[in-house]
């Protein structure tokens, strides 16, 4: 086996690799792993990666991960990488994409926005990719949300 | 030909589109006042007020009538009582199953986006809480057009800087223009700081100060806004920072002849009523222009672009 493996292997399921140090447990919660769950999970936490700089990893046996599961992972960890393993091998690997819009993911922060009433109306941010950090923009009240993204999350 | 069916935000906007509506306000503009015209004869403008207006809802409806076209209204009292409890969403369904157009005003930030995605008649915004207020924008813009020039513009901003929407807007139109920006306020009403960051990523030359006499005299525009005495601790502070932004006729010392000041109106003292006699006070004609920028607003959601 290989160095970088600190916890058993697992024969099939999901690694979730390369996440920002610090945001495993927010990738859990997106996963809705919580409290009582019968998944199997391993998370660690600070591990150094081979490029130089720290992250978190996330593995979840016999799952595989859904698309709206995947976009908000790229919200808290646009570097994450999808690992998906059968018999024990890495079968397939894809980068998380940041979409340019969420739809439904995440709760605007201002409390005076029409999104945050009882209307008939699904939060939506337009996602700008240009700075480093990303910032989502509400499309209804334009507020933007850039720290903290993961306490946003619906 | 104008392609954009609902009025929401200045963001939605080019220049390229906001030129054309300043265009065609300058041609609707003897319209305004002289004598009328009909080009929106048979056309019904609701205006839905959840939240109280004079100036907006008159110039509005004055701008509808000068066009030839008639209008109905929902105010505030209405919809507080007799509408209460009822979505927003339904009452623009059925209100445009009524009218040709709808302005609306509303207290929740966004509700003029989530009307617009709902409805089959164009929606103006006049106006969503702490949000937007674009026909306000644009008449700014087109008083700074008609009376000073949209081109190499040098303007200060004074007052609240930070809760003010009218500034947002304004200054991000402004930053279309390439206009250098001068924001005066007191410390705890500067303008946020994303706002900031987006005139700077735009390559706008900022420049930020406390006092007033930094920016008199370089400026072709001097727009005043209220500082409201709720945003501070104690009245003493207030009347010491208020007093501090007062343009009288002492303000004038050292400032360019072709100066124009303007404000958005209600003012309480922030322009001293001695100004209004001066060449330089442009605050009425302000209010005049928001007819005929309603009017080209108007006619073209209406696709009357002629
Ligand atoms: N069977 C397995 N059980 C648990 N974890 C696994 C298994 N196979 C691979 N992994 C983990 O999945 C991740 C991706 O594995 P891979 O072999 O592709 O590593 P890599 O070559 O370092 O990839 P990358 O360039 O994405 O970092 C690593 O964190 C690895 O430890
Ligand atoms: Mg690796
Ligand atoms: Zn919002």
């Amino acid at each position: 086996m290989k160095r970088e493996l600190r916890v058993h292997p697992i024969r099939n399921g999901t690694v979730i690799d390369h996440i920002a140090p610090g945001q495993a447990l927010n990738v859990l919660k997106i996963l809705g792993i919580v409290g009582t769950s019968d998944a199997v999970v391993s998370a660690v936490m600070n591990v150094q990666s081979k490029k130089a700089h720290t992250k978190d990893i996330v593995k979840v046996e016999d799952r595989e991960l859904k698309p709206h599961e995947v976009d908000k992972i790229a919200l808290i960890a646009p570097l994450a990488t999808i690992n998906i393993i059968r018999d024990y091998k890495v079968t397939k690997k894809d980068k998380v994409i940041l979409p340019d819009a969420v739809v439904g993911v995440v709760r605007c922060a201002n409390p005076n926005c029409i999104s945050n009433t009882h209307e008939p109306v699904i939060s939506k941010f337009t996602i700008d990719k240009s700075q480093s950090q990303i910032r989502l923009r509400c499309i209804y009240c334009e507020r933007t949300i850039s720290e903290n993204i993961a306490e946003h999350l619906l | 030909m104008f392609a954009k069916k609902h009025i929401i935000s200045m963001r939605d906007f080019s220049r390229a589109e906001i030129d054309h509506i300043l265009q065609r306000a300058e041609a609707l503009e003897t319209f305004a006042s002289e004598r009328s015209t009909d080009i929106l004869a048979g056309k019904i403008l609701a205006m839905l007020f959840y939240e109280p207006s004079t100036r907006t809802r008159l110039s509005f409806e004055t701008a509808m009538k000068r066009l030839g076209g008639e209008t109905i209204s929902m105010v505030s009292t209405e919809a507080s009582s007799a509408a209460k409890g009822e979505m927003l969403a339904d009452t623009i369904r059925v209100v445009g199953e009524y009218a040709d157009v709808i302005v609306l005003r509303h207290p929740k930030e966004g509700s003029t986006r989530m009307s617009a995605e709902m409805s089959d008649v164009p929606i103006i915004n006049a106006g969503d809480g702490a949000g937007h207020h674009p026909t306000q924008t644009l008449l700014d813009l087109y008083t700074i057009k008609r009376e000073s020039n949209l081109r190499n513009l040098n303007i200060a901003l004074i007052g609240d800087l930070k809760y003010g929407r009218t500034v947002h807007s304004l200054v991000y139109a402004l930053s279309l223009y390439g206009a250098k920006i001068s924001l005066v306020s007191p410390e705890q009403l500067c303008i946020p700081s994303d706002i900031k960051e987006d005139l700077t990523k735009s390559g706008i030359d900022v420049y930020e100060t406390t006092k007033l006499e930094d920016v008199m005299e370089d400026a072709d525009v001097v727009y005043v806004t209220r500082i409201q005495k709720e945003r501070f601790p104690d009245l003493s502070e207030y009347q010491k920072v208020a007093g501090s932004y007062r343009i009288s006729l002492k303000s004038l010392k050292n400032c360019k002849e072709d100066m124009i000041i303007m404000h958005p109106l209600p003012r309480v003292d922030e322009i001293d009523t001695e100004m209004d006699s001066t060449k330089h006070a442009k605050y009425f004609k302000q209010a005049f222009y928001g007819v005929p920028v309603r009017m080209a607003v108007l006619s073209l959601v209406l696709g009357c672009d002629v």
